[in-house]
């Protein structure tokens, strides 16, 4: 059973962060959404803010570290010019890709979107873990804050499960090794 | 069920620095596609883009768009810090800058401005 170290920085930007933000969000939502005087006790918010600033927060930090591993450690594996003449292209992914009319559209749609789309999700989820953690209890009584800050947290959600799917996709079609 | 309510003294807070975080976050997201648009249009914007070859253009565009973002949310915080703004205002433009991010992202609409 091995594993190479590209793969496993792959494993590690996909599956570990990546994954792990998307199955984070349904929590964090939850939590946005039922933040409401009339449905929680005092108590019960002041819990559920503390465990909501922890969630977000650490949504936003693996947020940030799977479009930094992705865009500065797999990303370069992946775009790798092949030397002149190379024939065998399994080892450059993009290349690989391009070559054949019909898997191209994963490189020139799916990458393209993916490696760019991806970059508003740390930030969006960065502005809903701020927000959570300036208002505190109180937010449980702003609903325009806390409706845009929903809005916000579906978008960071939206961005990261573009980005996810494509690269699940990809490393399917042409893996990093 | 007796009637529940939130402290007092936590209930005032000025929503400016979250009207601040919510515009910069769509300032951020819109310099990350206007970058991808400019790259897509402009041979030379690409390449001055380019700042760690391995990565390509992507490093410029994510990494000046990350500024632009952390730059504009600290102007804005200290513009706003302390302050009651049109929330609702507020919220929109973060929301529609952010719209922008996604659009210009998309392959099929930054593709409308490749180079010749």
């Amino acid at each position: 059973m091995e594993i190479s170290i590209r793969e496993g920085w792959t494993v590690l930007h996909g599956m570990l962060f990546g994954a792990a933000f998307l199955v984070a969000f349904a929590g964090g939502l939850a939590g946005l959404y039922s933040l409401r005087p009339e449905w929680v006790t005092v108590q019960g918010i002041q819990e559920r803010v503390m465990r909501l600033k922890v969630g977000l927060w650490g949504m936003a930090a693996i947020a940030w570290g799977t479009v930094i591993t992705g865009t500065f450690i797999v990303y370069p594996w992946y775009r790798a010019q092949p030397p002149e003449g190379t024939v065998d292209l399994a080892n450059f992914p993009r290349y690989l890709l391009l070559a054949n009319p019909d898997t191209a559209a994963w490189h020139s749609f799916g990458m393209e979107w993916k490696e760019h789309v991806g970059w508003l999700a740390p930030i969006a989820a960065t502005v809903v873990a701020f927000a959570v953690t300036y208002y505190g209890p109180s937010l449980a009584k702003k609903v325009g804050e806390r409706r845009a800050l929903m809005v916000f947290f579906l978008v960071s959600f939206l961005a990261a499960t573009a980005a996810g799917v494509f690269g699940a996709f990809l490393n399917k079609v042409a893996p990093v090794r | 069920m007796a009637t529940q309510t939130i402290a007092p003294e936590i209930e005032d807070l000025p929503n400016g620095p979250v009207a601040a975080a919510l515009v910069a976050g769509g300032i951020g997201a819109t310099a990350i596609g206007t970058l991808t648009v400019l790259a897509e249009a402009s041979v030379g914007i690409k390449n001055a883009l380019n700042w760690w070859s391995p990565a390509g253009p992507l490093t410029g565009k994510s990494l000046l768009g990350v500024f632009i973002y952390l730059a504009s949310w600290a102007v804005l915080h200290v513009l706003y810090r302390g302050k009651n703004v049109n929330f609702t205002r507020a919220a929109a433009l973060g929301l529609a800058l952010l719209g922008v991010g996604l659009i210009t992202t998309f392959p099929p609409f930054f593709e409308l401005f490749l180079a010749e």
